[in-house]
């Protein structure tokens, strides 16, 4: 069979005139047809077991992570793709586990106090570096000084930190980092104090922001994590074996890990290809035992029929995607006119035909995988009638006759390209407007909607973790990610009153009661809530897809085909 | 049969003006004319500007037969196969193929034109000057062409998008911002070769002036590889404009070129392939035609052939 | 020679050094900064990573600095891949490119002077016709196409070649011929028709009346002089293969030096856009100067002095 499609091959190579590919010899053809399939287990025959699962023999997981991750230093990582190596080599005080829920991790228990300002973690007496150093408090504050330490460049995200007291004042102020709220108490005990009660900093902690670094080695080193070496420690349930930069990451079982007995994967291999298209044939040609979200994407027209033949898997993950309008240029400056643009998109039919990764639509902020009630939305999606309405009440608040021609903005990909040719033709269907698009690269994007030069345009947001305020919070105030120009002194006072209020309950009234007005004054038009879509073998167990963009392959194993 | 006697008387003397003694009787055919005489003689050529011409025509009149304009969504139908109702089918979002391949026709043929043209005209002055007079005046034009083409040409076209409005004049100065070097060092290389054959020597030695010896003589002589050089041209800037769209810097959507159509028709070519089928099969024939058309006016304007 | 050559040098240098100014102040007017994104930094933590990397510097510090690096061949860290050396950027993904960049040179130069002599030989007859056919076809199909077709036939429909990735040779033939075709029709139809000037000239006419066989006409005579605009050409075409093309290497997954040149640009990562272009400059002013010196060689009429040849 193999030789008959050599046979065919040399033929066309011979037909297309290539000499370079019909001169050289067929005795290293063999070889390489060997080496594609490098890596792969072919125990297609072995016997299927029912029931019972059997592990396969070989635990080697292929995944492909697209691109070169920027930074596999914890501190200075500010992007999935690093996220995604860097959540299986290390770990935090606490981890989100199967069910979605934080558990412990490197702390064996913790304290809460009674004002919820000041948690006491103890750290696992058998947690250990891949070094065998024992994973000491030390550790846990070296890294989060160095990350706070204002000397430090490339800590994008220094901000996850700010939760603990005098974090930004270190950060940004110039205050000294000894008054930042993190005491060592004794080599496993770690005492932090947070400026406020934060419901979500168990979930923060196991953020890669707050991942500890081996102190003992990285100290007067900040090039440590620059090469897969002696000097890149991990305390995770994987080690770094490998990175050969914009090519591959190899990951290794970690054996002394404190929880190894549940860790079954050997080895992980991290491939980095670019085009989606050839990462889902490398799929399809066994190359990879997993593509698509979250460390990839899968291509857009490949998505109908993966859906139709029921291998594609879907899981809600916590984002929206919207159209930020100016509220202070004419005539996104009228809330009817913003209410009757948000009204006359249908996101269903988006959701639909374009996107086609059964996203929600989106009539509200905040994802219905923190708030169920979203679900719903706080409007009608695609209403014509109602968009018309407001359309005229706008016109006549505005004192025109007819809309002007408008523009909508959006950055370079076939996607954006998709979804805004969809709405300028809504819009122009059901308002009667005009809508020029107007197609940025990146970065000239992102400085225009800084500058404010826009009317309405693209924008998304990925949840940093899983709560309500971190959607709720980019509006508090202009500037920062907030391009719409608008801000509420009221829809401010309610988000303070909320970070002080101890009762979950309370605190989710105060802060619906914000979106409320938010959605009331409408500056922004939500589209819809992001899914992740995947395919992966069959074989292929108990990989956690979190709904923040992240995965751990913690859990994950092969069963024999 | 009785031969025929002349006599003397039989000829006169013919009054030769020795103005005229010179005179050519014959129709005086200039370069172009010739040329055009020669062009047309070629079937292959000539088709192939038929087939521009009927590219042209229906880049025009093509939107309107098809009942659809090349804007207008219709989710419920995107992806549809070619059909009665959708000639060509339909794209990722309901739009007709049919009326986007010859609205795309009108925007690539003119991209493709107008790069092409600029490219020529700037490339041959440059080339033919530094070339002709060589020295320091070769040396300087040709650095100035090295280092336009060391400058990172992304970082030009997002500059110049920046500056300038969207729209397809400006891509068509970006594209040809270093276009036009690979022109200029081929009509150069030439014009080196052909300045020191006799021909030139001969009317450089009877007094014809420089711009006459370039444009009379170097030039038309260089034409084979120019005219190589701009067929190759028109495609590269087709393409180009699909490598600009691909990174957000080509015609602004909805509109629709050739290259933009294949190169979002490239991802689901394993789903539709009917998608990239028709504009990259009409980027074919559009080539072919310019080709042909190239090659006959290779024949035609050479002048060692007349 | 060894004045003509010197002088080059200096040109080579001032052009550089042009480059490196101009590419310096292209990157400052271009909007966006390497520090850009989705989730906004917040203002104090941007002042300091401008601090860190001497962004707040006043802009003629910025350029001096950058003057001075980009000739000391130091161009410091990239912007984006935190810590990690532009030089060691460049030299990890070079060969790649390197490697296909040979390849590709290799094949459309041999096929396409073979293609191209072949249908100036047999000018308007089948050979001709074939040999314009493919190259038209080379032309009329961007390299994307190609690529993506390539890697549909041979990688997903047939199975025989390894759909990307950058691992043994095999990995390489797709992308090698999808590199190749454009340059490969051109250097056809470029053979064809410079060929065909040449054996319509008047020594070749005199050589061939002279009894020397068809061959030796063609090949000794004609190919020789008829190679000079290949030679003009292969040049900036050498430089734009061998630094790799982002489109087959984003498509095929390879490491390669082109993505990252585009990638520079797009994520205004200024130490690595510096890097790629003074390498790529360099790169390309010394092959422009190997090409003058090869037309010395190739062509007999022209004459590599001080003079530029002038006659």
């Amino acid at each position: 069979m193999l030789k008959k499609k050599w046979f065919l091959l040399l033929t066309l190579v011979f037909a297309l005139g290539l000499l370079l590919a019909a001169c050289s010899g067929d005795d290293s053809g063999e070889e390489s047809s060997g080496d594609s399939n490098a890596g792969e287990d072919s125990s297609d025959n072995s016997e299927g077991s029912d029931g019972e699962e059997k592990l396969a023999a070989d635990q080697t997981f292929d995944i492909n992570i697209k691109t070169e991750p920027p930074s596999l230093n914890p501190g200075t990582a500010s992007d999935t793709t690093s996220g995604a190596v860097l959540d299986q080599v290390f770990e935090g005080l606490m981890r989100i586990n199967q069910d979605g829920e934080v558990e412990e991790a490197m702390a064996e228990s913790y304290e809460v106090s009674d004002d919820q300002k000041t948690y006491t973690f103890k750290i696992r007496e058998d947690a250990t570096w891949s070094n065998g150093d024992p994973v000491t408090a030390q550790d846990f504050e070296y890294a989060w000084k160095w990350v706070l330490n204002p000397d430090h460049a490339d800590t994008d995200y220094a901000y996850q930190l700010y939760p603990i007291k005098g974090a930004q004042a270190a950060k940004e102020e110039g205050a000294s980092l000894d008054d930042v709220g993190i005491t060592v108490e004794d080599d496993k005990t770690l005492v932090v104090e947070l400026n406020q009660g934060t419901p979500y900093f168990l979930d923060l902690t196991a953020f890669y922001t707050y991942y500890p670094v081996n102190h003992k080695v990285v100290e007067g080193n900040d090039d440590w994590a620059q090469e897969a070496s002696d000097m890149y420690v991990t305390n995770g349930p994987f080690t770094l074996e490998s990175w050969a930069h914009k090519d591959q990451v190899v990951l290794k079982k970690y054996e002394d890990y404190w929880d190894a007995e549940t860790v079954k994967l050997e080895t992980i291999n991290m491939y980095m290809v670019d085009d989606a298209n050839t990462a889902l044939e490398m799929y399809n040609g066994g190359e990879l035992d997993w593509a698509g979200d979250p460390t990839s994407s899968l291509p857009l027209p490949a998505i109908p029929s993966l859906k139709q033949d029921g291998s594609l898997n879907l899981s809600p993950l916590a984002g929206v995607y919207y159209y930020a309008f100016n509220t202070e240029e004419s005539p996104f400056d009228n809330v009817n006119i913003r209410k009757a643009f948000a009204s006359a998109i249908n996101r269903e039919g988006i959701v639909q035909s374009i996107t086609q990764r059964e996203e929600q639509p989106a009539m509200a902020l905040v994802p219905p995988s923190i708030w169920e009630e979203n679900e719903e939305g706080y409007f009608e999606d695609n209403n014509a009638e109602q968009a018309k309405e407001y359309l005229e009440a706008g016109l006549e608040e505005l004192g025109m006759d007819e809309l002007p021609p408008i523009s909508l903005s959006y950055n370079t990909d076939e996607a954006h390209a998709a979804i805004a040719q969809a709405v300028q033709d809504m819009w122009r269907e059901n308002l009667g407007v005009e809508v020029e698009l107007n197609n940025e690269e990146w970065n000239v994007y992102l400085d225009s909607m800084g500058e404010g030069n826009f009317q309405a345009g693209r924008m998304g947001w990925l949840a940093d973790f899983n709560d309500a305020i971190n959607f709720l919070e980019i509006f508090q105030s202009v500037g920062g990610n907030n391009y719409t120009n608008w801000e509420s002194e009221e829809y401010s006072d309610l988000l303070e009153q909320s970070r002080t209020e101890g009762d979950a309950d309370a605190r989710k009234e105060i802060l619906r009661e914000a979106e409320k007005i938010f959605m009331d004054e409408m500056p922004i038009a939500p589209v819809y809530f992001y899914t992740n879509a995947w395919l992966s073998k069959d074989n292929v167990k108990n990989i956690e897809v979190s709904g923040l963009g992240g995965v751990q392959f913690k859990w994950g194993y092969l069963t024999e085909e | 049969m009785a031969q025929t006697q002349l006599k003397d008387s039989d000829f006169e003397p013919l009054y030769v003006d020795e103005n005229e003694a010179e005179k050519i009787a014959g129709e005086s055919n200039s370069y172009w004319k010739d040329a055009w005489r020669r062009f047309k003689k070629n079937k292959l050529a000539l088709s192939g500007v038929v087939v521009i011409i009927l590219l042209g025509i229906m880049s025009f009149i093509g939107g309107p037969i098809s009942g659809h304009n090349y804007f207008e969504n219709d989710l419920l139908s995107a992806n549809k196969q070619p059909s009665a109702e959708h000639w060509f089918g339909t794209d990722n979002l309901g739009r007709d193929i049919f009326a986007r391949t010859w609205y795309g026709a009108k925007i690539s043929l003119f991209i493709g034109l107008m790069a092409a043209l600029i490219d020529l005209i700037v490339g041959i002055i440059w080339g033919s000057i530094a070339g002709f007079f060589g020295g320091k005046v070769d040396e300087y034009m040709m650095r100035v062409a090295d280092i336009l083409y060391g400058v990172p040409y992304l970082l030009v076209v997002i500059l110049l998008m920046v500056i300038l409005p969207q729209g397809l004049w400006t891509l068509i100065i970006a594209m040809t911002i270093t276009g036009w070097i690979n022109m200029a060092r081929i009509v150069r290389g030439q014009v080196m070769q052909l300045k020191s054959e006799e021909y030139v020597l001969a009317s450089q030695s009877l007094g014809a002036s420089n711009v006459r010896l370039l444009f009379k003589h170097l030039v038309p002589n260089t034409m084979g590889p120019i005219l190589v050089t701009l067929t190759l041209t028109i495609p590269t800037a087709i393409f180009t404009e699909a490598f600009l769209s691909f990174l957000g810097l080509g015609v602004p959507a909805p509109l629709a070129s050739w290259g933009t159509m294949s190169s979002d028709a490239l991802a689901s070519f394993q789903y539709f392939p009917f998608q990239l089928f028709f504009p990259a099969f009409f980027i074919c024939l559009t080539m072919l035609a310019f080709n042909v058309i190239g090659d006959g006016m290779r024949d035609a304007l050479d002048p060692k052939e007349r | 020679m060894a004045r003509y050559l010197l002088k080059r040098l200096v040109y080579i240098v001032v052009s550089l050094f042009l480059i490196v100014t101009i590419t310096f102040f292209l990157m400052q007017a271009a909007p966006g900064g390497p520090f850009a994104s989705e989730k906004k930094l917040t203002p104090a933590i941007e002042a300091q990573m401008n601090e860190a990397y001497g962004l707040d510097e006043p802009l003629h510090v910025q350029y001096m600095n950058y003057v001075v690096n980009a000739f000391s061949f130091d161009f410091g860290p990239s912007f984006k891949y935190v810590g990690q050396d532009v030089t060691d950027i460049i030299a990890r993904s070079f060969p790649y490119s390197l490697i296909l960049g040979l390849e590709a040179i290799f094949i459309a130069l041999s096929i396409g002077v073979l293609l191209g002599v072949v249908a100036a030989v047999k000018h308007n007859k089948f050979g001709d016709y074939t040999a314009m056919v493919i190259a038209v076809l080379g032309i009329s199909v961007p390299s994307f196409i190609m690529a993506t077709i390539l890697q549909y036939i041979f990688a997903i429909k047939l199975g025989a070649l390894p759909v990307g990735r950058f691992d043994t040779f095999w990995h390489s033939i797709l992308p090698a011929v999808a590199l190749a075709t454009t340059p490969l029709a051109f250097i056809a139809r470029l053979m064809r028709s410079s060929m065909l000037e040449v054996l319509n000239s008047d020594y070749i006419k005199t050589a061939k009346s002279k009894g020397m066989s068809q061959k030796v006409v063609t090949y000794k005579h004609g190919l020789r002089n008829a190679i000079l605009p290949v030679v003009s050409y292969l040049g900036p075409l050498v430089v734009s293969i061998l630094t790799g093309s982002f489109i087959i290497e984003s498509i095929f997954g390879i490491p390669g030096l082109g993505s990252e040149f585009v990638q520079s640009v797009t994520n205004r990562d200024y130490t690595v856009i510096m890097g790629t272009t003074v390498f790529f400059s360099v790169l390309l002013l010394i092959s422009i100067l190997i090409v003058d010196l090869l037309y010395g060689l190739v062509d007999p009429r022209i004459k590599v002095t001080g003079k530029g040849g002038k006659s």
